[in-house]
C-alpha cells in the first residue's frame, strides 16, 4: 500500500495497464491516506469515494477485455472544486454555489477521464481563486501537510496539499496570478501553469478570464507533462484555447543542457528577499549549470507595474465574470422583498469578503468614468510587462526566478489586504504575458518547510521548461510525500 | 490617503448589486482608497506607444459551424435553482 | 414657435441561423420553455460562448446590402446590467467597434424613393422572456442568446410616418435578403424610437426621449405621434423635456416613464476577454456579395421602369416570393408587364385568400399563357377570368382549355357583321330611338351582341362594327 503512495502517476498507470495491480487497489490505497489525513488536512471539499471506486471497476474491466484503458488509467486524481465536474458538488469554495451540482464535466476533466484517471474529489481553494494562502474558503483552510499550523498556498492549496498528504497521486489547478505555482512550492510538489490558451477554459469557473489557466499538479515533472498532453488541445467550446501542435505525450528525459541559455532576472532577486528563498533559486542555478546550461542575467524592466495592472485587470475581470452569481439560476436564495434585494442580499452573503473586495475594486476601474485612466492604463502595463519577456526571451530560452516571497508562513500571518497581493510579485507577471510557468521542489527552510523554484518560458515551449525540470529534480530530488504524522505538529 | 466617500463605496456596491452594512462600507472605503493609491503607481508609465492587451494571445475569432449541439432538458436547465414554476425560473415581480 | 420632430429608429433584427450566436443549442419558437439552453445560454459558472459564423455572414449580408462600410476587424463588449432575463449579468454586444458603419436603407414612400441613413449595424445577443403573475417574475431562457442585430438610423426622420414607411422598408428587405424571417407576431423586428423636436429653421437636436416596446408598424406611427405631440405640450408650456425611457402602451394608446431608468444607465462596457477580435476575411466578404439577392427597392424601381403602376410594384415587391412569380411569368411571356402584374394583384391575390403565394393554384407560366391570351385578342378579357377559374379547377392551361371548348374569339369581321346585323334587326324600336339620338343605346346593342356570341367576341370590335352599322 505505501509503496503504491510513493509512486508517480506515470509509474502508477504502468503498473495497472500490465495488470499488475488493480485501479481498485490503487484507488482504495489513496482513499485510506485520504481518510488518515482529510481530519487534519481539509485538502478536500467533496469526496466521491464510491464513484471513484466504480470508475476504478470500469478500468479494471477495459483492461480484462483487452481495451485501450488510456495512458494514466488507475490514477488517482484530485480536482479543484474551481472546476466543474459533472454529478460532483463544485462550489469554487463558495457558499453562493453551495449544492451546485454542475450538468457537465470541464473539458481537462474529460480528457482526464477518458485517459483512464479516476476522479476522487474536489479540493478546496480560495474563493473563486482569488487568494494565495487558501485561508480564504468559506468551507475552512487547507492546512499544509508538512506543518500543519502552515497555510498550504492558494488558490490551489487543496490540490497541493492532497498530493503532498498522498490523498492523491495527481491533481488540477488553476492559475491566474500564481494560483499553481506558489501552493506547488509551499507543499513541496511540481505545478505547472501552461501557456495561455493552451488548456480548454471550458469548465474552469472564471476569474479573470484573460488570465485563468488550468493545469496540472503532480509529484513529477514527467507526471506533469504527460497530464498536460492528455489535458491540452484546441477546444470548440473555447475560443481562447490555441489551435497548436500538441505536447508530447512520452515524458521527457533527463539530458544535458548544453546549448540552453537559463536566465536570472535581476528584478526577481531584490535585496531584501528572504535568504533561504534566495538560497533555493542558487542552489537550482548552480544544478542547471552544472549540467551544462548557461546562466544570464537577465532585465525585465516594467516588472514592478505588473503587481498594479494585475489588480486592477483581474479585478475587473472579476467583476463581470461574477456578475452570473445571482441566486436565481443556481445557487442557495436568502429571502427578500424584490428583486433588487433578492440580488443583493444573496450576493453579499454568499460572497466572502475577499471576493466582495475584488468586485468593489473591479467596479471602479471599470465605472465608465474610471476605464480609460485605471482598465486600459493596466492593460497597456501589461503589454509592456509582455514586451519585457520578448525582449528576454531573445536571450534565454528560460527563466529561473522564486515562486513566493517565503516558504509556508502562519495563518493569518498576512495582515492587509495589499500585503498578501504583494507576495503574488514573482508570479502573476507570467500570466500577464500568458507565458507558461513550472514550478517545482527545491530544498527546504531549516524547520522543514518546502521551498520551490519556477522556470518561465516562451510561448507554448512547456517541453523546454519540462527539460530544465527533469535536470533540476535529477540533481535536487523530486517532491516527496510530507511523512505522517506531519513534524511541527498540530495548529 | 483619504478613504473614498462613503456615498461613492454605496453607490459601487449597488452597481455591484451587494447589500453592504455600515460597518464593511467603512472598512471598503479605506481598503479601497489604499489599493487605488498602490495601483496609480501605473500613472507613471508613458503607454503611449502600445495598446492595451485585452488577450493573453495574439489572437482571432475562431467561428463556429451553424450546427446544433443537444440541448439541456428543462429539468437539467432547472435544477439549480431554489425557485421555479411552470417550467421556468421564478424571481420576485419584476416591474417594467 | 412652431417645431419639427427629429426621429431614429433602432430596431432589434432577429436573425434567422439555426443556432444561437454563441451557443451551438437550436434558436426556435414556442418551443417549452427552458428547452433550448446549455451552460452557455444558462450563464453557467466555467461555460464560454462560441460565436456562430452564420450569424456572421447574415450580418455581413445585411451590411452590404446597405452599403455600410464593414469592419475588417471589430470586437465583442460586454454590456453589463442586472436582469432576471440575463443570465450572465452582462449581454454580448459591440460597443466600439461595431461590424458596420454608415449605410442607408432605401424607401419607398408615396411614390418617392429616399435614402434613410444609418449610424451602424452591430451584433449582439437577444435576453429570454420575462412573464409577469401577480406576485411574481418567471423567466423562459429559450430566447436567450438567439443572434439579432442592432439596426441604428441616423436622427433623420422627419415624421412618424417616415418613421413606418422606414420600418416597413427594413422589415421588406431583411425578408428578401433571407437573413430574418420577418414574423412581427413572434417578434422577429422590434423597435425603439429616439424622438426629440427643436423649433423649424434650427439644426440643433432637441432633448432625446427613448421610446420602448413599439411592436407594430401600426405602433410606430401613433406611438411617435403621441410623444412628438407630448414634447411640444411640455415646450410650449415653458416646461424641459426630461431625458428619460418610456414604454409603449399600444393598448391605453399612451405611453409611462419606465420605472428604474430614471439615471443613464452605467453598462461598464468592457471587451470580452473570451471574445478574440473578430477578423473580416476577403472569403468572408466575396461570399456574403455573392448571395445578394436584388434588393427590394431596386427591384420596385425595376417593375415601375417596366411599366407597372406604384402600388402594384409596392403589392409585387411585398413578398420577395411573389415578385419571384412576377418574374418568371413575364419571363415565360416575354413581356406583359402590366396585364401580368394586374392578374396577380387582383386575380391571383383574390384567389390566395391570405395564403403564401407558394400555394397558388397555377403557376407562373400558365398565368403567363392565360394573360398572352387575353393580350393577342384570343379570348376577351372577361372570359378569360371564366377560363382561370376553369384552369384551377382543372388543372389545364389555358390554351388547352380555350380550344377543347371552342372559345376562341371571334374576330372575323364579316362574321361579326352578319350577328350585328341580326340584332340590330331584331331589335328596330331601340335601333330608331338610337337612330333619333339616344347613343346611350349602343351599350344595349353590345350587350345583345356579346350574349349572341356566348361571350367570345371582343367587346371593342362588336362595338365598333355596331357603331358603324347604326351610323349606316
Amino acid at each position: 500500500m505505501d509503496d503504491l503512495l510513493a509512486r508517480s502517476a506515470i509509474a502508477l498507470a504502468a503498473e495497472v495497464r500490465a495488470g499488475r495491480v488493480s485501479a481498485r487497489e490503487v484507488v482504495d490505497a489513496y482513499l485510506a491516506r485520504l481518510a488518515l489525513t482529510e481530519p487534519a488536512i481539509h485538502a478536500y471539499l467533496a469526496v466521491d469515494a464510491d464513484g471513484a471506486r466504480a470508475a476504478a471497476a470500469a478500468v479494471d474491466a477495459a483492461i480484462a477485455r483487452g481495451d485501450e484503458p488510456g495512458p494514466l488509467a488507475g490514477v488517482p486524481l484530485a480536482v479543484k472544486d474551481l472546476i466543474v465536474t459533472r454529478g460532483l458538488a463544485t462550489t469554487a469554495a463558495s457558499r453562493i454555489l453551495d449544492g451546485w451540482i454542475p450538468p457537465y464535466d470541464a473539458t481537462a476533466v474529460a480528457r482526464l477521464r477518458a485517459a483512464g484517471a479516476i476522479v476522487v474529489g474536489k479540493t478546496n481553494c480560495d474563493e473563486f481563486g482569488m487568494g494565495s494562502t487558501n485561508e480564504a474558503s468559506a468551507f475552512g483552510p487547507t492546512a499544509n501537510p508538512w506543518h500543519l499550523g502552515r497555510v498550504a498556498g492558494g488558490s490551489s492549496g487543496g490540490s497541493a496539499a492532497a498530493l503532498a498528504a498522498g490523498s492523491a497521486a495527481l491533481a488540477l489547478g488553476t492559475d491566474t496570478g500564481g494560483s499553481i505555482r506558489q501552493p506547488a512550492a509551499l507543499c513541496g510538489v511540481v505545478g505547472m501553469k501552461p501557456t495561455y490558451g493552451r488548456v480548454s477554459r471550458w469548465g474552469a469557473i472564471a476569474y479573470a478570464s484573460s488570465l485563468d489557466q488550468i493545469g496540472p499538479m503532480a509529484m513529477t515533472v514527467a507526471d506533469a507533462a504527460v497530464t498536460l498532453a492528455v489535458i491540452a488541445g484546441v477546444d470548440p467550446r473555447d475560443p481562447t484555447s490555441i489551435d497548436a501542435p500538441p505536447p508530447p505525450l512520452a515524458p521527457p528525459t533527463v539530458g544535458d543542457l548544453r546549448g540552453l541559455r537559463v536566465g536570472l532576472a535581476r528584478e526577481y532577486r531584490p535585496a531584501d528577499l528572504d535568504p533561504e528563498v534566495a538560497g533555493a533559486v542558487d542552489r537550482a542555478a548552480a544544478a542547471l549549470a552544472a549540467a551544462g546550461a548557461e546562466l544570464v542575467e537577465v532585465g525585465l524592466p516594467h516588472t514592478r507595474y505588473a503587481l498594479p495592472a494585475y489588480y486592477v485587470i483581474a479585478p475587473a475581470e472579476a467583476a463581470s465574470n461574477l456578475a452570473r452569481y445571482d441566486g436565481i439560476r443556481f445557487g442557495p436564495r436568502p429571502p427578500a422583498d424584490d428583486l433588487d434585494q433578492l440580488y443583493a442580499r444573496a450576493r453579499a452573503v454568499g460572497f466572502g469578503p475577499e471576493v466582495v473586495r475584488r468586485i468593489m475594486i473591479g467596479t471602479f476601474v471599470t465605472r465608465v468614468d474610471h476605464r480609460a485612466a485605471y482598465y486600459d492604463q493596466a492593460q497597456r502595463a501589461r503589454a509592456l510587462v509582455r514586451d519585457d519577456f520578448d525582449r528576454a526571451f531573445t536571450e534565454v530560452d528560460a527563466i529561473l526566478a522564486p515562486v513566493a516571497p517565503h516558504a509556508a508562513f502562519a495563518r493569518g500571518e498576512l495582515h492587509t489586504p495589499l500585503s498578501m497581493y504583494l507576495a503574488d510579485v514573482f508570479t502573476l507577471a507570467c500570466n500577464l504575458a500568458g507565458l507558461p510557468g513550472l514550478a517545482l521542489p527545491c530544498g527546504a527552510t531549516v524547520d522543514g518547510r518546502p521551498l520551490g523554484v519556477q522556470l518561465l518560458g516562451r510561448p507554448l515551449d512547456e517541453a523546454t521548461l519540462c527539460r530544465l525540470g527533469v535536470a533540476l529534480e535529477a540533481a535536487v530530488g523530486p517532491a516527496r510525500r510530507a511523512p505522517w504524522p506531519p513534524p511541527g505538529g498540530a495548529p | 490617503m483619504a478613504p473614498l466617500a462613503d456615498a461613492e463605496v454605496r453607490a459601487l456596491a449597488h452597481l455591484a448589486r451587494l447589500e453592504l452594512d455600515d460597518a464593511t462600507v467603512a472598512r471598503l472605503a479605506d481598503e479601497l482608497a489604499a489599493h487605488l493609491a498602490y495601483v496609480a503607481m501605473l500613472d507613471e508609465l508613458d503607454t503611449s506607444a502600445v495598446e492595451p492587451m485585452t488577450h493573453a494571445v495574439a489572437m482571432t475569432l475562431r467561428l463556429r459551424d451553424d450546427v446544433p449541439g443537444p440541448a439541456l432538458t428543462a429539468d437539467d436547465a432547472l435544477a439549480g435553482a431554489a425557485a421555479t414554476r411552470d417550467g421556468c425560473f421564478e424571481v420576485p415581480a419584476v416591474i417594467d | 414657435m412652431t417645431w419639427e420632430p427629429v426621429i431614429g429608429l433602432e430596431v432589434h433584427v432577429q436573425l434567422a441561423t439555426r443556432t444561437k450566436a454563441f451557443a451551438p443549442v437550436a434558436q426556435g419558437y414556442g418551443a417549452p420553455p427552458n428547452t433550448l439552453t446549455d451552460p452557455t445560454i444558462l450563464g453557467l459558472p466555467g461555460a464560454l460562448p462560441s460565436f456562430n459564423r452564420a450569424a456572421l455572414a447574415a450580418a455581413l449580408t445585411l451590411g452590404l446590402a446597405v452599403g455600410a462600410t464593414i469592419a475588417r476587424r471589430c470586437r465583442f463588449d460586454r454590456k453589463h446590467y442586472f436582469y432576471p432575463d440575463l443570465p450572465k449579468g452582462y449581454q454580448i454586444s459591440q460597443h466600439d467597434q461595431p461590424l458596420c458603419r454608415g449605410g442607408a436603407i432605401e424607401v419607398w414612400h408615396a411614390g418617392v424613393r429616399t435614402a434613410v441613413a444609418l449610424e451602424r449595424i452591430h451584433l449582439e445577443e437577444d435576453a429570454g422572456k420575462l412573464s409577469h403573475g401577480a406576485a411574481t417574475s418567471r423567466v423562459d431562457l429559450n430566447r436567450a442568446g438567439v443572434p439579432l442585430v442592432e439596426v441604428v438610423t441616423a436622427p433623420v426622420l422627419a415624421s412618424a410616418d417616415d418613421a413606418a414607411a422606414y420600418l416597413r422598408a427594413l422589415h421588406r428587405l431583411v425578408r428578401h435578403l433571407g437573413v430574418c424571417e420577418g414574423d412581427l407576431e413572434k417578434g422577429h423586428l422590434r423597435c425603439d424610437a429616439n424622438v426629440s423636436v427643436r423649433r423649424v429653421g434650427t439644426t440643433a437636436l432637441g432633448t432625446r426621449v427613448e421610446l420602448k416596446n413599439i411592436n407594430s408598424f401600426r405602433f410606430v406611427k401613433a406611438a411617435i405621434e403621441h410623444e412628438v405631440a407630448r414634447q411640444i405640450r411640455v415646450l410650449d408650456g415653458g416646461g424641459r423635456v426630461e431625458r428619460e425611457t418610456r414604454l409603449w402602451d399600444g393598448v391605453a394608446g399612451r405611453s409611462q416613464p419606465m420605472r428604474g431608468k430614471e439615471e443613464v444607465a452605467d453598462y461598464r462596457y468592457l471587451p470580452d476577454p473570451d471574445l478574440p477580435p473578430l477578423v473580416i476575411g476577403d472569403d468572408d466578404l466575396a461570399a456574403a456579395r455573392a448571395g445578394l439577392p436584388e434588393l427590394p427597392a431596386a427591384r420596385l424601381a425595376r417593375l415601375l421602369a417596366a411599366g407597372l403602376t406604384f402600388d402594384d410594384a409596392d403589392h409585387l415587391t411585398a413578398e420577395p416570393a411573389l415578385a419571384d412569380y412576377y418574374d418568371r411569368a413575364v419571363a415565360a411571356a416575354g413581356g406583359l408587364a402590366r396585364p401580368i402584374a394586374a392578374w396577380i394583384v387582383n386575380d391571383l391575390t383574390r384567389e390566395l385568400a391570405g395564403r403564401p403565394i407558394a400555394d397558388a393554384p397555377i403557376d407562373a407560366p400558365a398565368l403567363a399563357e392565360l394573360v398572352g391570351a387575353i393580350e393577342d385578342g384570343t379570348i376577351s378579357g372577361k372570359l378569360g377570368k371564366e377560363i382561370f377559374a376553369r384552369m384551377i379547377a382543372t388543372g389545364d392551361g389555358a390554351r388547352a382549355i380555350i380550344e377543347r371548348e371552342g372559345l376562341r374569339q371571334i374576330t372575323d369581321v364579316g362574321a361579326v357583321e352578319a350577328a350585328a346585323r341580326a340584332v340590330l334587326a331584331a331589335n328596330p324600336a331601340q335601333v330608331a330611338q338610337y337612330r333619333a339620338g339616344k347613343a346611350t343605346l349602343l351599350g344595349f346593342f353590345v350587350g345583345q351582341l356579346l350574349k349572341a356570341s356566348g361571350g367570345k367576341l371582343n367587346p371593342q370590335l362588336a362595338s365598333t362594327v355596331l357603331t358603324r352599322l347604326l351610323a349606316e
